[in-house]
């Protein structure tokens, strides 16, 4: 495809601060056995994008862990593949004095060099704080039917049951797709347009932006740069319609990890013809379901060993439950293991937590316990 | 230029796998899938690399599409090298002739140039047919320790199955002084396991006089391990402990497969110290539905499951539908078992369709009997499969 990729990896860390302690918001596990930047890495893999930057920041061995060359995503590649594009200082003078990028625009102009040297003439660029399995090549083929500026990506879609305490980019468009205004607001209703934090645009486009803005100081993207030219600006709006979540929060986190048990979810996640959702390869072997295990609406992931009982819950990869244990609503991340008669209800555990014998913890749905990284109960 | 190699493994995958029927009628028999997730070829890949060999040649001749596509350029097995690696090695026209592989021996006859290349000092022969986690750096530092000219692996077999397989008579040091195929009364219980390491100046001078020899059927079993027996060179017999299991027939493989059961498995692939590794496809987790009942089974990734499950190895992409029943089978993956079928006792290979209320292979309660149900084939609504049947067509 005539487009180039770069996602960034960070930006929305603060969303969910527990989660984001050791890693970025990309690396944030989803799903049983993948991260959050699989699925805008996987779609833009599918969409025939080949050559994808990824703006870093901080904290990511994770990440940098996670994607190694590229070859599980097939970006292993001669020509293009992925880009891993950390902040640098520029000069050792004032190395002490020196502060990573704060924004996205400053992030772009940390990017610049790879962003110029690319030949595609357009840039699709997104964020990881979603989950979807979008078809950009239509992104990419409206926004140059419509000769815009830029194409921000938007979704509508029922959002009851998301925590409401949310805050969402809502752009308001006129009849021909538009752009009016943008606004954030708390509680959208259910036909407003929610930014998804994917947007494209000629690679020339962008480039001229950030020059602009290093004219002129400026340091919003969205505040300094749309919103001040939406109206002179041809920003158009692609309305994407299929299964879309934006992690907001640790709230969110449960309730768009537990939509996973809904059927109709899975299959636009995981079930689209020639659109996978790839990830890193860790040679688990299949899951042993043992003598008196019983397993109920759950997602499972390979490499579990479970002798107890799960309900209700989504089980990572290599998990270990005990006999007589209990586990419902939960989420277990990457080799958790948890020993016998220990009842959890409402827990996220993060990878390599160990749950002893006859422990019983509890959260509730609008506020899932978590236990961090590497810690025994 | 490289560092040359010291050890260089050929695996012998050309084999039909008759005895597999309808599973291998479109596939090589160490490309039939095995255990969820693997492939028979998959262990000894892995224990190539596992044991720091990082050059294997894959003699394949048999159906071998599915094969190299599955190998690949061998990365899921850390065996893309920029020198090395693993390499698909059919059989070719030279400059005087051309010829099929005509036996084991002859395969590697005909790939000695290969062998050349990389300067190797052994050369450790391997057949893709048997399911084992084993350690190849400690034959080769035994066979090195003993000055052998050839070292062969064995396992200890009860003394009444010792007449299935090729059996070496040894004296206390490990020298062999006697080889049987498949004797009809054993003296010994060593049984060879089909894995040979040779110092390739030996291999060589051997293979060539096998090759002149119009009257050899070019086996190494049959022809080259005899005759080198009788010329009196240092051959040793490498004891193996551990599983170890040739898989060519249905009931082997079927066995094999049900090791991987129970609370602690006879054979264990959860094992960090020794990973099996093996291609994957990108399926999504495993879902279990809310009606659901999972007893003592193997499930891989992409699977749904909604009915009962019990005492069953089942591969990636595999729907059990409500109300469906599946016990003590073996699914390879990307199959259906509709509503009310009921499936017992069989190997489904990939791709199966099992029709709503269908029966595969539980007519007869006390049948021990295996079913087996070749790749692509779809069972109609309500038809039953009798126990034991190959169903390869529709």
């Amino acid at each position: 495809m005539n487009a180039v990729g770069l996602i960034f990896t960070n930006i929305h860390d603060n969303n969910i601060p527990d989660l984001t302690r050791y890693r970025t918001i990309a690396s944030v596990p989803y799903g049983g056995r993948y991260r959050l930047i699989d699925f805008i890495l996987s779609s833009m893999v599918n969409s025939d994008i080949t050559k994808i930057g990824i703006i870093t920041h901080n904290n990511y061995q994770s990440l940098l862990d996670h994607l190694g060359t590229g070859k599980d995503w097939d970006l292993a590649r001669r020509e293009g593949g992925i880009k891993i594009l950390p902040p640098y200082i520029t000069s050792f003078e004032n190395a002490a004095s020196a502060k990573y990028y704060a924004s996205r625009l400053e992030a772009l102009m940390g990017a610049v060099n790879f962003i110029s040297r690319c030949n595609e003439d357009y840039i699709i660029m997104s964020d990881c704080d979603l989950i979807c399995n979008i078809d950009l090549q239509k992104v990419l083929e409206y926004h140059i039917e419509k000769g815009a500026d830029i194409t921000f990506v938007t979704n509508t879609q029922d959002r009851a049951s998301i925590a409401e305490k949310e805050k969402y980019t809502v752009i308001e468009t006129d009849d021909d797709g538009r752009v009016l205004d943008f606004t954030e607001q708390r509680t959208p209703d259910n036909k407003a347009r929610i930014y998804t934090n994917i947007m494209v645009m000629k690679r020339t486009y962008l480039l001229n932006i950030i020059e602009n803005s290093i004219a002129h100081g400026y340091n919003s993207f969205l505040h300094d740069i749309i919103m001040k030219t939406v109206k002179e600006a041809d920003y158009r709006v692609y309305n994407y319609d299929g299964w879309y979540a934006r992690i907001g929060s640790m709230e969110d986190y449960f309730m768009c990890s537990m939509k996973l048990l809904d059927n109709e979810t899975r299959k636009e996640l995981f079930e689209q013809k020639n659109h996978p959702i790839l990830t890193k390869v860790r040679n688990s072997v299949p899951t042993r379901y043992c003598d008196g295990s019983f397993v109920t609406n759950s997602v499972v992931a390979d490499g579990c060993v479970i002798e107890g009982r799960v309900e209700n819950s989504i089980i990572f990869r290599g998990v270990h439950i005990g006999k007589g244990t209990v586990v419902k609503n939960s989420i277990l991340f990457q080799d958790t293991y948890v020993c016998g008669d220990v009842s959890l209800n409402c827990v996220i555990t993060d990878k390599n937590v160990v749950i002893k014998d006859g422990r019983a913890l509890s959260g509730h749905e609008n506020m899932p316990f978590y236990i961090g990284k590497n810690i025994t109960v | 230029m490289f560092k040359k190699k010291e050890c260089v493994a050929m695996l012998l995958a050309g084999g039909q796998g008759s005895r597999l029927y309808a599973l291998t009628r479109k596939t090589a028999k160490p490309a039939v899938p095995f255990g969820g997730k693997y492939r028979i070829i998959d262990f000894t890949l892995s224990n190539c690399v596992n044991s720091g060999i990082d050059t294997v040649g894959v003699l394949t001749q048999y159906q071998p599409l599915v094969l190299n596509e599955y190998i690949g350029n061998g990365q899921p097995w850390d065996l893309d090298r920029v020198y090395g690696g693993v390499k698909i090695l059919p059989p070719y026209q030279g400059q005087k002739s051309a010829d099929w592989y005509k036996g084991t021996a002859n395969a590697i006859y005909q790939n000695l140039g290969f062998l050349d290349r990389y300067d190797t000092d052994y050369v450790l022969i391997l057949s893709g047919d048997h399911i084992y986690k084993m350690d190849y750096s400690k034959m080769l530092e035994y066979h090195k320790s003993k000055g052998a000219d050839c070292t062969i692996a064995v396992i200890e077999v009860p003394l009444k199955e010792a007449s299935r397989f090729g059996i070496m008579s040894t004296y206390d040091d490990g020298s062999i002084y006697k080889f049987t195929e498949k004797p009809k009364e054993p003296d010994s219980t060593k049984a060879s396991m089909g894995i040979y390491i040779f110092s390739r100046q030996k291999l060589h001078e051997y293979l060539e006089a096998d090759e002149a020899d119009k009257s050899s059927s070019n086996d190494f079993g049959k022809n080259v391990i005899p005759a080198m027996l009788a010329a009196g060179e240092k051959m040793y017999a490498y004891p193996f402990e551990g599983y170890w299991k040739d898989v060519g027939t249905i009931s082997s493989l079927w066995e094999a497969n049900m090791d991987l059961l129970g609370s602690d498995p006879v054979l264990d692939l959860n094992d960090d110290e020794w990973r099996i590794y093996s291609r994957h496809t990108a399926e999504g987790p495993q879902f279990v539905g809310p009606n659901a009942k999972i007893e003592n089974s193997y499930i891989t990734e992409g699977c749904e499951i909604n009915g009962e499950v019990k005492n069953c190895i089942i591969g990636a992409g595999v729907k059990v539908m409500e109300g469906a029943c599946v016990s003590d089978s073996v699914l390879m993956g990307d199959s259906v078992i509709e509503k009310g079928a009921t499936v017992r006792r069989a190997i489904i290979d990939t791709g199966v369709t099992v029709g709503m209320g269908a029966t595969v292979g539980a007519v007869r309660k006390d049948s021990s009997k295996i079913t087996v149900i070749g790749e692509d084939v779809a069972i109609n609504n309500g038809s039953v499969v009798e126990d034991g049947a190959m169903v390869s067509d529709n």
